[in-house]
C-alpha cells in the first residue's frame, strides 16, 4: 500500500498527480483529491487500485467522477482502463475536515464559502460563514441544502449576495 | 446452526434499513416539483436523494452477505418480502404523483419526523454493530442524518409559532402517521438475535428511545405522540396495497429490460 501523500514509486507519483487533476464535476477546478476524497492508491505491476471516500453517499456524481479517475489516470500511467479499480469506501467516513486549505481559496475564489470544522454532536443550528464575496461575517443561513448534497445557502446582509457553502459534515 | 443464525439476523436487520430507508425516499421524491416553496422543494428533494443513496449502500451490504445483485434486492422482491414500517409506504395524501397530486405537507413532514427520530436511535447502535461493515456505512450516514433531523426541526418550529390552525393539523398529522406506526420502532421477529450478536447492540430499548426522543422534541412546542396503531406489521412482511403499488411504479423501467446495464 503507498499512502496517497508521500508516493515513492514512479507509477504511484503519476497516478496521484492524475489525481490531482480530476475535478468534482459540480464545482470545476476544484480537485477530488483536494476535496479529501481520495483515501487510498495501490500500485502493482500491470494494475492500480484506488479507493474514494464519497462526500455523501447518495452523490450522484460518484460514477461520474469514478470514470473520470479511470481516464486519467489511464492516460497518465499508460495503463489500459480495465487495469484501474476504483471503489467507493466507508472504512474512513469522509467528513469536510478533510478538504485541503488550498482547496479552501479554490472554492473561496468560486464563491463557494469553504466548510467550518465539522463538529461530531448533532448541530442544532447551522453555523455562522463569512461571505465568500466581500469577507463579511453578517450572513444569514437561507436553507440547509443546496444545489448539491455538499452545498447549503446564505445571504450576505453586507453585499446583498447570495452565496452557498460547504456543509460541515 | 449459530452461524445460520446469525446471517439471518443481520439479513433481518439490512432488509428493514434498506426497506425503510427505499421507500421513504421514494415518497418523499414524490414530493418534486410539489413542495411548499422552492426552497423546500430543493431541500425535501435532497433529503430523498439521500436517503436513496442510504438505501442502495445497505442493498449493497445485504447483496454482499446473501449473494444477489443489490438493484434486483431493491427492485424485484414482491411486497411480503419487505421489512418497511407500514407508515412509510403510507401515499402523500389523495391522488398520486402523476394524477392530481393533492398531497398533504404537514402529514409528510410529521412521518418523516418520527422516522427521523428512528434513524438517529437506531444509528447510534448500529454504528457499534458487531457487522464491521455496516458499522462503518452507519458511521458515514449518522453524519449526513443530522442535517434531515435540523431541517425537521426548523419546520416543527415554524410551524409551532404560526398559530393554532396550523398547529392543530400538525397534530391531526401526527395523528394519522402514528395510526401506522406500531412496527415503526420495532426490530421485528429476530430482535432478540440481532441483541445477542451484538448486530444491533440494545436492540429491546429501541421503542423507548425513540418515544423518549419523540416527546422531547414535540413537548416543548406543544404536541403530543398519540397512541400507536397499526393492524399490519411490516417487520413480519405485512404490508398494504399502497405498498404493491410503489414498487409497481417504482420498478417498472427496471423490471422492462431485465439486465441491462443501467
Amino acid at each position: 500500500m503507498v499512502a496517497a501523500a508521500a508516493p515513492r514509486e514512479p507509477r504511484a507519483r503519476q497516478v496521484v498527480a492524475a489525481l490531482a487533476q480530476v475535478m468534482d464535476p459540480e464545482m470545476p477546478g476544484v480537485s477530488i483529491a483536494a476535496l479529501g476524497m481520495v483515501h487510498a492508491v495501490e500500485v502493482e505491476r500491470d494494475h492500480v487500485h484506488i479507493t474514494l471516500l464519497p462526500t455523501f453517499v447518495g452523490c450522484p456524481a460518484l460514477d461520474v467522477m469514478r470514470a473520470n479517475v479511470v481516464s486519467q489516470v489511464s492516460r497518465a500511467t499508460g495503463l489500459v482502463p480495465d487495469a484501474i479499480m476504483v471503489e467507493y469506501s466507508a472504512a474512513v467516513p469522509w467528513t469536510s475536515d478533510r478538504v485541503a486549505p488550498s482547496c479552501h481559496r479554490a472554492l473561496l475564489s468560486r464563491g463557494i464559502a469553504p466548510p467550518p470544522p465539522a463538529a461530531d454532536s448533532i448541530m442544532t443550528e447551522m453555523p455562522h460563514v463569512a461571505c465568500p464575496w466581500c469577507g463579511s461575517a453578517d450572513t444569514v443561513s437561507e436553507g440547509v441544502f443546496g444545489p448539491t448534497a455538499c452545498r447549503s445557502l446564505y445571504y450576505c446582509r453586507a453585499c446583498r449576495n447570495p452565496f452557498e457553502a460547504m456543509k460541515p459534515v | 446452526m449459530e452461524a445460520d443464525r446469525y446471517h439471518r439476523a443481520l439479513a433481518e436487520l439490512l432488509m428493514q434499513l434498506a426497506d425503510d430507508d427505499l421507500v421513504v425516499a421514494t415518497r418523499a421524491g414524490e414530493w418534486l416539483g410539489l413542495a411548499p416553496h422552492l426552497e423546500e422543494d430543493v431541500a425535501f428533494s435532497s433529503i430523498a436523494q439521500d436517503e436513496m443513496g442510504h438505501a442502495a449502500t445497505y442493498f449493497g451490504l445485504l447483496a454482499a452477505v446473501q449473494g444477489g445483485d443489490r438493484d434486483d434486492l431493491a427492485h424485484l422482491r414482491p411486497a411480503m418480502a419487505r421489512r418497511n414500517s407500514v407508515m412509510l409506504e403510507r401515499p402523500n395524501g389523495p391522488g398520486t404523483y402523476r394524477e392530481a397530486p393533492h398531497f398533504d405537507w404537514a402529514y409528510a413532514l410529521a412521518r418523516h419526523f418520527l422516522y427521523d427520530m428512528l434513524e438517529r436511535v437506531r444509528l447510534d447502535r448500529v454504528v457499534q454493530s458487531a457487522h464491521r461493515p455496516l458499522a462503518d456505512a452507519a458511521a458515514k450516514i449518522r453524519r449526513e442524518e443530522r442535517y434531515h433531523t435540523q431541517h425537521h426541526a426548523m419546520w416543527l418550529r415554524d410551524i409551532a409559532r404560526s398559530g393554532p390552525q396550523y398547529a392543530g393539523r400538525l397534530q391531526l398529522a401526527l395523528d394519522r402517521a402514528a395510526a401506522d406506526a406500531a412496527d415503526l420502532a420495532s426490530a421485528g421477529p429476530m430482535a432478540v438475535e440481532m441483541e445477542a450478536l451484538g448486530l444491533l447492540p440494545d436492540a429491546s430499548h429501541l421503542a423507548d428511545d425513540w418515544r423518549a426522543h419523540v416527546v422531547l422534541a414535540l413537548d416543548p412546542l406543544g404536541w403530543s405522540l398519540p397512541p400507536l396503531g397499526g393492524a399490519l406489521n411490516g417487520r413480519h412482511g405485512e404490508h398494504t396495497q399502497d405498498l404493491t403499488r410503489m414498487l409497481r411504479d417504482l420498478g417498472e423501467v427496471y423490471r422492462s429490460s431485465p439486465g441491462a446495464s443501467w
